[in-house]
């Protein structure tokens, strides 16, 4: 065992000030958020277990739901789009939602065996360590986009394959996965524990789902309803991936900048709770 | 001029003793976790808190490590306030908390490396860093293996290189060897010990373990209900009570009862999580 190799940065060159150095704070955020970034597609590369089963989802939905309600022809939809392609993006952002909206069981789970503790030991302020868990989130999502783009050709959907567009699609699901992470942390904040919160998120998925778009097109909804889905962040994000993907006419200026105002104010609610977590 | 700001921001740069703890209280609810301690540690010195499960030990920690806010008191760590200058207080720490806080979805060099870039190592360093580490723990032939498959020594170990990548300037140790087997206890003692020995570095830790407490710390305090009932070197807490008595009788003599019988009284969350360590640590 080597000294040097372990000694203490010089504490004493100046007696008794101890020296260090901290980056400023519009170099400190984004390494962070990177950092967790990379650690969660670590995680990812050594067990796909998790990958796999999320994508029973998609395709039950896509085969089962999908192909009846196409027969069915119960649902409006617009010019020259089939059902299915209609349905596509939806489900894209929903299978996303469900892997995010319990992400919070990870920072309980993280609380309860002490990692989340080490880490907010650690010079990462609590935005950032939010931010990092928030976009990780996004990270593991992202992977039911390529799900459903594969579903799409074995469906013989006509999705546009422009580069570009699959690109922003993937921002967009990224976006309203860190949303929806953030969402389930500021209630891991509030309810502590991980039944509780297993409980808050049943609840909340299936309204947040069907208070969207995802599934029909907002105007065959009651005035009430459309009202809800017009709060809902999940409605703009289906709405971008569906300009995107099957080009129907969307606003994707103003999904963005919805997305974008949700995750700010998701996380810095979760980061305010973060202290509830620690103690 | 300069002594004034000093005193004005709580630092006095000639005297920046690694901790300096004053008054410090904390809070649950009605309960008083900690209940006005204050105690200062030299540079270089190891220096333990022992007591019984619910004694305020991990709170105090908790506190000195920026995690939570006291109440009433103040803390700084080489002459920077804990609640001030969390930021800069964290980067002078290296902190190994009581549970086993490493993750075990990813490889040892991969937990190490985490840490790494959360202290801002920059990049150049930060490989080599974590290897050197890594090796200083015993640990070189098993990094690239998932956390999963080590023993509870080896996770201790690696939470040690964790907490080292970053050269920390005082180390904090909350109950490092909790659920560990009488084994694998002494070689993380031993590393503590030589670390210690070689680098100088300053270390405060937790345990409720008396006898290595003798062994490895120059001064312990005696902690029970949130106060301290004793502090000071072992050999003269010891020699006070009189010829052969051991660090156990001390703590009988000042707190009235035997540690293990104390050892039910901690809250409910200090006893679920000690056994759910001992439980992961199979």
């Amino acid at each position: 065992m080597s000294a040097a190799r372990v000694a203490p940065r010089s504490v004493s060159a100046e007696p008794g000030i101890a020296v260090a150095t901290l980056p400023p704070w519009w170099r400190m955020y984004p390494s962070r958020v990177v950092t967790f970034w990379l650690v969660e597609l670590r995680k990812i590369r050594h067990d796909r277990s998790e990958l796999y089963l999320r994508a029973v989802q998609p395709v039950l939905w896509l085969l089962i739901f999908g192909e009846t309600f196409s027969h069915l022809r119960a649902i409006p939809t617009p010019k020259g789009v089939s059902y299915l392609a209609y349905l596509s993006p939806g489900i894209m952002a929903q299978s996303a939602l469900f892997i995010a909206i319990f992400f919070g069981i990870q920072i309980i789970w993280e609380r309860d065996s002490g990692i989340l503790t080490k880490l907010m030991a650690t010079p990462t302020p609590r935005l950032a360590l939010i931010s990092g868990k928030a976009f990780a989130a996004g990270v593991r999502s992202a992977a039911q986009v390529v799900v459903v783009l594969v579903l799409s050709v074995v469906l013989q959907i006509r999705f546009d394959w422009n580069p570009l567009h699959l690109i922003a699609v993937a921002a967009f699901v990224v976006l309203g996965a860190a949303f929806f992470s953030c969402l389930s942390m500021t209630i891991a904040g509030i309810v502590l524990h991980r039944e509780r919160l297993m409980g808050v998120g049943q609840a909340i998925t299936m309204p947040l789902f069907f208070a969207s778009n995802a599934l029909y097109p907002v105007r065959v909804m009651p005035g009430w309803l459309q009202g809800l889905s017009a709060a809902n962040p999940m409605s703009y994000e289906v709405d971008a991936l569906r300009g995107l993907l099957i080009g129907t006419p969307s606003s994707l200026l103003l999904d963005l900048g919805v997305l974008v105002l949700a995750v700010t104010a998701g996380v810095a609610a979760s980061a305010s709770l973060l202290p509830r977590l620690a103690r | 001029m300069a002594a004034e700001v000093a005193l004005a921001t709580g630092s006095s740069p000639g005297l920046a003793l690694p901790v300096v703890c004053s008054d410090l209280h904390v809070s649950f609810g009605a309960v008083r976790a900690v209940d006005g301690i204050s105690f200062h540690i030299e540079p270089g010195e190891v220096y333990a808190l022992l007591g019984p499960n619910g004694a305020g030990k991990t709170t105090t920690i908790r506190v000195l490590t920026t995690l939570i806010a006291a109440d009433q008191g103040e803390v700084s760590v080489f002459g920077h306030r804990v609640r001030r200058e969390a930021m800069l207080v964290r980067h002078l720490i290296g902190y190994l908390p009581q549970q086993l806080s490493a993750d075990f979805g990813l490889t040892g060099y991969e937990n190490v490396w985490l840490f790494a870039r959360l202290f801002d190592l920059p990049r150049r360093d930060r490989e080599r860093r974590v290897r050197e580490v890594l090796a200083v723990m015993g640990l070189d032939d098993v990094r690239d293996r998932l956390v999963r498959t080590y023993s509870g020594g080896m996770i201790r170990r690696l939470e040690l290189a964790q907490a080292l990548v970053n050269r920390p300037a005082l180390l904090v140790l909350d109950e490092p060897t909790i659920g560990l087997d009488p084994l694998a206890r002494a070689d993380v003692w031993e590393r503590v010990r030589s670390l210690r020995e070689e680098t100088g570095m300053t270390v405060l830790m937790t345990t409720h373990y008396m006898e290595e407490a003798d062994a490895l710390s120059d001064r312990v305090a005696l902690m029970h209900h949130g106060r301290f009932r004793a502090e000071g070197t072992p050999a003269r807490l010891k020699s006070a009570l009189g010829p052969g008595s051991t660090l156990d009788d001390v703590f009988r003599h000042h707190v009235g009862a035997a540690i293990e019988d104390e050892e039910v009284s901690g809250g409910g969350r200090d006893v679920r999580s000690t056994r759910r360590t001992a439980q992961r640590l199979g």
